[in-house]
């Protein structure tokens, strides 16, 4: 019996799947599990097949993926705490042939960056958003996030969150959506195969929206997990997911070519 | 030659645009100019003054509290810049609505009656133009050849008109502005 | 010779960002420098020249606007007053961290807090320390004239490009709302999208297959590489330090007593000195341009041709004093004088603070 080598088993017709080049070849940072990674990628393999890479720009956020820029191997800008969709709109007003989109967390878009979301949003900034809500405060160690669910716990709220005292979550996505501004917004996740294919699609909408001079803003929010916050094995923290976030957080279309669906 | 002076009323009575008419003019014969208004949530109907400074040479402090000239137009600027006048300066105000008239002694005081011979020319709002007209009368600081070259200068086009009107009103103004000591 | 206009300080500035070449300004309302986003938005820079003009909804996305466009390579201004200029500081600490050029203006007003709508110059310690959090410097241009509101936009832009530093053009109430006969230069037209990326090659523009891309943060989490690029910071604003200082010297050849000031206090401060010439006192002005650079070494090397006495005028309760002294220190006497809380100090009073505190005793 012959040795097979590595050599032997990488070649062109033996390739199932590749990596894009649009992802950077350090290790992720983020926790095994962990959705962000996938929603990277799928961004990246977005503009790799649109050929926008060459003329974007992605502004990362504060939070778990402040370091964005490490692994997506496109030009990019680090934005203050919640100051993505501003700087996004400096770049944009400047540059309106380039594609600009943001990659924001929970904490950093619908707590801190309310207002520059919001604002954004309703100006119709012809711009992406990329959304990654998982619930809670990853980077800083799981403390609660505005879209921390009712009775979930977190280390600010150790026993659950108490809507009375420590308010409501926001359903940002929802309220965006209601803006004349935004043109595309949508909840997406990245847990399953299908789901990411499915999240793959609305990521390519919200760039080809962006690409043909939709007039609007496109919003793609990624429920995702946080299995080190919630203090879950990944797989728990999926079916947590699934049981808990979906029902509060459905996935789906919100806003399609400008028009509210339902 | 410089010039350091004071133009207060109420807002809309023309006050800072007098000032910015003067101001130009000065430009419009080389002079150096600067205007400096108060400014602020006064400007919206209370009171309103502007300090203009026109001199020959690089002007200094376009902040004062002395000045060579007061134009006067309410009893609340009365109040307030009557003793800013300096020894032998001049106060130019006018009677309208005014209860407590000067009664310094050193410095030269004349009146003229803006608001009433404005009226009578049938428009309110050229009572600054005349009172600008008794002020060049009485201190011909800047030419009035130069007044009209700055007012077509810093009008728009379409206002062009008015201009022949304005030059009545500070003709008005400086045949009847009334030395009073 | 250029135009010459009759404008307030605040419109200057607002006509010299256009005539500059800048490529956006991103402001938001404050009193008393409205007047510049009221301009730009009136004149319609986009038809003139291309440039984009956008009233942001705050200070803190205005600052932020400026960073994204700073960092894509384009000129790019803000302008507020003293409490914007505060929501400001934290993009302004990442446009110092990431190296960028931009110019802003603050009209000063009176503070602390709401404060007043009226002038001051208690800004300077804000402005000529940081600012913001981190260890940074900032250039900081001290307009005392209209002329010098336009004219410092074309220089700030100059200088943040050569730095790749911010340029603040300290103003105030008085520099901002006054109307003065101005020079305008002439239109210096906008860099080409090709020009711009070819001449600065760390712009984020879009990262072409094969070239390095090019990331704008301030952040490293290995501490030894952020104190390496602290000291490259340091040294640039040491470079910045020896060769960007800017005064004005007027009637100091024979000075006994110089006044120290800025912007508008420096003007009234000139008035003092006449007044005080007038009245045989061997009056002069040391008139700082430049705030940071602050020109200690040449204020040191008057000091020894006989200087008795400095008074520094400030519209503050006493921060550039602090400055004089360390320049200054055991040379000769130095004392403050300034009002504050939205007054301005007017020259006779400025003269009597001379006569009282330094000449006096």
């Amino acid at each position: 019996m012959s040795t097979v080598t590595l050599e032997d088993i990488i070649k062109p017709e033996n390739l199932v799947y590749k990596k894009t080049d649009l992802m950077t070849d350090k290790s992720l940072s983020y926790c095994p599990g962990c959705g962000h990674g996938t929603a990277h990628r799928i961004t990246m393999e977005v503009l790799e097949e649109l050929g926008l890479d060459e003329i974007t720009i992605g502004v990362a956020p504060v939070g778990c993926s402040v370091l964005a820029y490490e692994f997506m191997n496109i030009d990019m800008t680090q934005a203050a705490h919640g100051r993505a969709p501003a700087v996004a709109t400096g770049i944009k007003r400047v540059w309106p042939e380039k594609i600009v989109f943001t990659y924001q967390g929970d904490g950093d878009l619908a707590a801190i960056g309310t207002a520059e979301t919001i604002h954004a949003c309703n100006r119709g900034e012809k711009i992406v958003i990329i959304f990654v809500n998982n619930g809670i405060y990853g980077m800083t160690g799981g403390q609660m996030a505005p879209t921390t669910l009712p009775g979930m716990k977190s280390s600010t709220s150790p026993y659950g969150r108490e809507v009375e005292m420590m308010g409501n979550p926001l359903k940002i996505t929802e309220l965006v959506a209601q803006l004349p501004g935004t043109y595309f917004v949508t909840r997406q996740a990245v847990h399953t195969p299908a789901a990411v294919r499915k999240a793959k699609k609305a990521i390519k909408k919200a760039f080809e929206n962006q690409r043909d001079k939709k007039p609007g803003l496109s919003f793609v929010e990624i429920v995702s997990n946080c299995n080190s916050g919630w203090k879950m094995t990944p797989t728990d923290a999926n079916k947590w997911m699934e049981d808990n976030m979906f029902p509060f957080y459905p996935l789906g279309d919100i806003k399609t070519d400008g028009q509210l669906l339902k | 030659m410089t010039e350091e002076m004071i133009i207060a009323g109420f807002g809309g009575q023309g006050v800072l645009s007098m000032g910015k008419i003067l101001a130009y003019s000065g430009i419009m014969q080389d002079q150096e100019v600067s205007w400096m208004p108060s400014y602020g949530p006064e400007m919206r109907g209370g009171t309103a003054n502007v300090v203009v400074i026109v001199s020959d040479e690089r002007i200094s402090s376009p902040v004062l509290t002395v000045f060579d000239t007061a134009i006067i137009l309410n009893q609340q600027s009365m109040d307030k810049f009557e003793k800013s006048v300096k020894p032998g300066g001049v106060l130019i105000y006018d009677p309208n609505g005014i209860t407590h008239h000067p009664e310094r002694k050193d410095i030269i005081i004349y009146q003229i009656e803006g608001a009433r011979l404005a009226s009578e020319m049938g428009n309110a709002k050229i009572f600054n133009m005349v009172v600008l007209g008794a002020y060049l009368k009485v201190k011909p600081v800047v030419q009035v050849e130069n007044v009209i070259k700055g007012l077509k200068k810093s009008l728009p086009e379409r206002y062009h008109k008015l201009i022949p009107m304005n030059e009545d009103a500070l003709n008005m103004g400086m045949n009847n502005v009334v030395k009073l000591n | 010779m250029g135009e010459l206009k009759l404008m307030k300080g605040n419109e200057a500035l607002a006509e010299a960002a256009i005539r500059a070449g800048a490529d956006a300004y991103f402001g938001y309302p404050i009193t008393p420098q409205s007047e510049v986003i009221e301009y730009l938005m009136a004149e319609k820079p986009w038809e003139r020249t291309g440039m984009v003009v956008l009233q942001a909804e705050s200070e803190v996305a205005a600052i932020n606007m400026v960073y994204g466009a700073a960092g894509a390579g384009k000129k790019v201004m803000t302008s507020s007053s003293s409490p914007g200029i505060s929501l400001k500081q934290e993009g302004l600490s990442y446009i110092a961290g990431s190296e960028l050029p931009c110019v802003y203006a603050n009209v000063v007003r009176g503070g602390p807090g709401l404060g007043t709508i009226q002038p001051s110059q208690a800004d300077y310690f804000q402005s000529t320390k940081g600012g913001g959090h981190g260890d940074y410097r900032q250039i900081v241009l001290a307009p005392a004239s209209v002329q010098e509101m336009s004219d410092f936009v074309k220089l700030g832009f100059e200088l943040a490009f050569k730095y790749r530093i911010a340029v603040l053009i300290l103003s105030d109430g008085v520099i901002g709302q006054m109307m003065e006969k101005v020079e305008l230069f002439d239109p210096i037209p906008r860099m080409t999208d090709e020009e711009i990326t070819a001449k600065y090659p760390w712009a984020t523009t879009g990262k072409k297959k094969g070239t390095q891309r090019r990331i704008i943060t301030s952040l490293d989490l290995d501490s030894h590489k952020m104190e390496e690029h602290n000291h490259h910071l340091q040294e640039k604003y040491r470079i910045i330090s020896e060769n960007e200082v800017r005064y004005e010297l007027i009637d100091c050849d024979d000075a006994e007593y110089i006044f120290v000031a800025y912007g508008s206090s420096a003007r009234i401060a000139q008035k003092a000195v006449q007044l005080a010439r007038a009245k045989g006192i061997k009056a002069g002005l040391f008139r700082l341009i430049s705030l940071f650079p602050f020109p200690g070494k040449e204020m040191a090397a008057l000091c020894k041709k006989g200087v008795k006495g400095w008074l520094a005028v400030e519209m503050s309760a006493g921060q550039m004093v602090e400055d004089v002294m360390l320049s200054v220190k055991g040379c000769a006497k130095v004392g403050h004088f300034g009002r504050y809380g939205g007054i301005v100090h007017s020259p006779e009073e400025v003269l009597h603070a001379m006569e009282e505190k330094i000449i006096g005793e």
